[in-house]
């Protein structure tokens, strides 16, 4: 990775505003691709069609790739593979290309390689609950194929119908539903990679629950981003299917967030078994949805003008009506301890869509604000809005006022990840050094994560020292170095400069 | 004097609800991926297992009767569901919207399945006297059957006055008349109308509010009678028979053309141009 530092020609590449400050240089060692690398069967190299590939939907990154291929099965990814490596191709690997952090577009001009047509279900196992695919596969059709078995996919997120599952096991996706079925960390049970040579580390052909032979050589895959190994194939567990959904928005009484706390550790109680999402926004969240992409706020005008912060509370059970009790039990506690101004219950799948798109469509109604500074992060759960306040505060003291549009924090609460995110107009210089480092600084003060559920990817991956200490980035130096030797899988991402 | 109100309440299949052979992903509230079914004899669609709601209209219908309350217009609401036990879900549900009491009036499953809004036009009817109502609100129709009978016939039934597809009330002239805004074609008609009289609401009268969960509790303390049609002296003996219901027709997939003048010969081959 030394080469890195030496001095080579900076080629032009337009990179936009987030990653402006990462001074990259093309590593001179790779190859130039040519026409003879390649013959015109399922791949991509006109620039219309190469366009979508190369910027990540954020448009905030754009690479400069001149081909994407687009294998059907392991065995051809398994030979382009070899072929790059003998060849020094350097490879951008690419699942749904929803990611936020500029992981899975290329920063020059690296092969990618789009999973998208390795979308077959291989098998369900009805007895176990396994689910083994290719890592194409978008997760919405899978949810809706392990549904026919009364099967749900153990994680949802808001990219569900376009991001593909090897994306997700390869960022560590968390999602909405991490809260009741847990991290992919746990739920995968196989996985089939392979490795920057072309040779294939297959772990999924017979998935256990139980198996401690060894070292588990999946795990070290899962949100590695693409840097150790290429995901062709996942077996997952899948949980039964929940029967009733119900869902609650309450709007919390009260200033403090300490409050909100004890709204979560009251609803971890008393609904216990059947909590499957606990997601909090706060008062500029509701009023961006408002503004930019009119959604109304349910509450009654006494309510929304008194409330600060706003938790929706979603359970998963077997039963309805049983559900419902429990949830009444849970809000009369919360009025016992005065915690909550008021509930609304949604009654039909309209409403239910309704509440859910409240806290959904927070970054969509943002992106309408123009730049977007966002961030990912996990915080001890009593520190978790302070950030919150300390941004706005130092907004406020450095008169940065009239510059910046909204700085909101909303996300998972059962999860203790924040989503912090600041808009103006345009890109502002300002505005940026104001948030960085001190940002980051703070979450590393108090013991958090810069990146929760995110990754690091291009826009991060020199923030991370902030959360991980030298010892164990060197350790992942060694680890890349053993299995990507070459350095071919998605360069200049994740792991720092030098 | 404020006004007695009698809201009608259907339950019907919640219209997020998908047909079955329609290809929509399903989303995730949708846990209960039940969808619409024709039954295999062809006499109805499949109910069991089917997530259902109380009649979008009909909530337009409550919200408007809860809002006359609210402006002191209206004295008592009273929600109104014919079906059988689980047509208690839905008066619930409008109890916990503001009704003040329910009646709900039962018709077991297999009778249900040939009610017609004849039948309760003039079990409403009934009820109207019984309740001595000054004003009946009716969804325009349920989502289920789309039928768009109910209102009128309970007009006729009463011999009322009538004010169909509402998208604005008022309450005029104390509380003897009511002015009603209509969605018509070409534009809006206004009509003024004597009460006691029947509007059926339409959808842009109202958005209805979110049921709260302490009125939800609350609700489960107000009073929901049962009786039966029976009771009130109406026949529920069928008058049509439902020859069949059939699924909507198989959407074709559509083709791609290279050219505009491959376009031109496709239309011209199909006679279209």
């Amino acid at each position: 990775m030394n080469i890195l530092k030496s001095r080579c020609k900076i080629r032009k590449f337009s990179f936009l505003i987030q990653t402006r400050n990462l001074a990259l240089k093309r590593f001179p060692n790779y190859s130039i691709l040519t026409d003879k690398d390649y013959r015109k069967n399922r791949c991509l190299d006109d620039v219309n069609s190469l366009d979508s590939y190369n910027e990540d939907w954020l448009k905030s990154c754009k690479g400069n790739s001149k081909l994407v291929l687009l294998p059907k099965t392991t065995l051809e990814l398994s030979e382009i593979l070899k072929y790059c490596y003998a060849k020094n191709l350097a490879i951008c690997p690419q699942g749904g290309n929803t990611g936020l952090v500029g992981g899975s577009v290329p920063v020059f001009d690296e092969i990618i390689i789009s999973t998208r047509l390795m979308n077959q279900i291989i098998k369900l196992d009805e007895e176990s609950s396994i689910l083994s695919c290719q890592s194409g596969c978008i997760l919405q059709n899978l949810d809706d194929y392990v549904s026919q078995r009364s099967l749900i996919m153990p994680l949802d997120l808001g990219a569900k119908g376009s991001c593909h599952i090897g994306g997700n096991v390869s960022t560590n996706a968390g999602g909405l539903r991490l809260l009741r079925y847990g991290s992919l960390k746990g739920n995968v049970l196989g996985l089939e990679v392979v490795l920057s040579n072309g040779e294939i580390l297959n772990s999924m052909n017979v998935p256990l629950r139980k198996d401690n032979t060894g070292f588990d050589t999946k795990q070290i895959f899962i949100g590695s981003e693409g840097q150790l190994g290429f995901i062709s194939g996942v077996s997952i567990l899948c949980p039964p299917r929940p029967r009733a959904a119900n869902l609650i928005l309450v709007a919390c009484n009260g200033k403090s967030f300490q409050n909100v706390i004890q709204i979560f550790k009251t609803a971890k109680l008393e609904l216990n078994e059947i909590l499957s999402a606990f997601e909090f926004m706060d008062r500029e969240s509701m009023r961006a949805v408002k503004e930019n992409s009119n959604l109304e706020n349910p509450f009654s005008i006494e309510v929304s003008e008194k409330c600060d912060f706003y938790c929706l509370v979603e359970t998963h059970s077997s039963d309805e009506e049983s559900a419902l009790r429990k949830i009444e039990n849970f809000y009369s506690k919360l009025s016992e301890k005065d915690l909550g101004l008021d509930c609304i219950v949604a009654e039909n799948k309209t409403q239910f869509s309704y509440i859910w798109s409240l806290r959904e469509r927070i970054a969509e109604s943002l992106t309408k604000d123009g730049h977007n500074y966002k961030y990912d992060i996990s915080l001890p759960l009593n520190k978790m809005y302070d950030l919150v306040i300390d941004i706005r505060k130092r907004f406020s003291e450095n008169d940065a006022k009239n510059y910046f549009r909204r700085c909101i924090g909303y996300g998972h609460l059962g999860d203790s990840n924040l989503h912090l995110n600041v808009t103006s107009e345009k890109y502002d210089e300002k505005i940026f050094k104001l948030l960085e480092p001190f940002l980051y600084e703070w979450t590393m003060k108090n013991n958090g994560s810069i990146s929760a559920e995110h990754g690091l990817g291009l826009k991060k991956k020199n923030y991370i020292y902030y959360s991980k200490t030298k010892e164990n980035v060197e350790y992942m130096r060694k680890l890349k170095k053993l299995f990507d030797p070459k350095l071919l899988l998605n360069p200049y991402k994740t792991l720092p400069d030098f | 004097m404020p006004l007695r109100i009698l809201v009608g309440c259907k339950r019907a299949i919640d219209y997020a609800v998908k047909v079955r052979n329609h290809f929509i992903s399903e989303t995730k509230f949708n846990l209960n991926n039940a969808k619409i079914q024709v039954k295999s004899d062809f006499s109805g669609v499949v109910t069991e297992g089917v997530k259902h709601a109380l009649n979008p209209f009909d909530e337009i219908a409550m919200e408007e009767a809860v809002r006359l309350k609210e402006k002191k217009l209206a004295s008592e609401v009273i929600a109104v569901s014919c079906g059988p036990a689980q047509s208690q879900d839905v008066l619930r549900t409008a109890l916990a919207l503001g009704a003040d009491k329910a009646v709900h009036v039962e018709v077991p499953g297999k009778e249900y399945e040939t009610l017609q809004p004849i039948h309760v036009s003039k079990i409403l009817a009934k009820l109207a006297e019984q309740e001595k109502v000054d004003l009946i609100i009716l969804g325009k129709q349920a989502i289920d059957d789309d039928c768009n009978q109910t209102g009128q016939m309970t007009a006729a039934v009463l011999n009322w006055p009538q004010a169909t597809f509402a998208s604005k009330l008022q309450i005029t002239d104390g509380d003897k008349e009511a002015t009603c805004e209509r969605e018509i074609d070409g534009g809006l008609e206004t009509i003024k109308i004597k009460l006691p009289a029947v509007i059926t609401a339409d959808l842009r009268l109202n958005t209805p509010r979110y049921a709260t969960l302490p009125n939800i509790m609350k609700a489960k303390k107000k009073p929901l009678k049962k009786i039966s049609p029976k009771d009130l002296g109406v026949d529920i003996s069928p008058r049509q028979e439902i020859v069949r219901v059939a699924e909507p027709p198989k959407r074709q997939g559509g083709g791609k053309v290279s050219s505009s003048e491959e376009l031109t010969e496709r239309i011209k081959k199909l006679g279209v141009v």
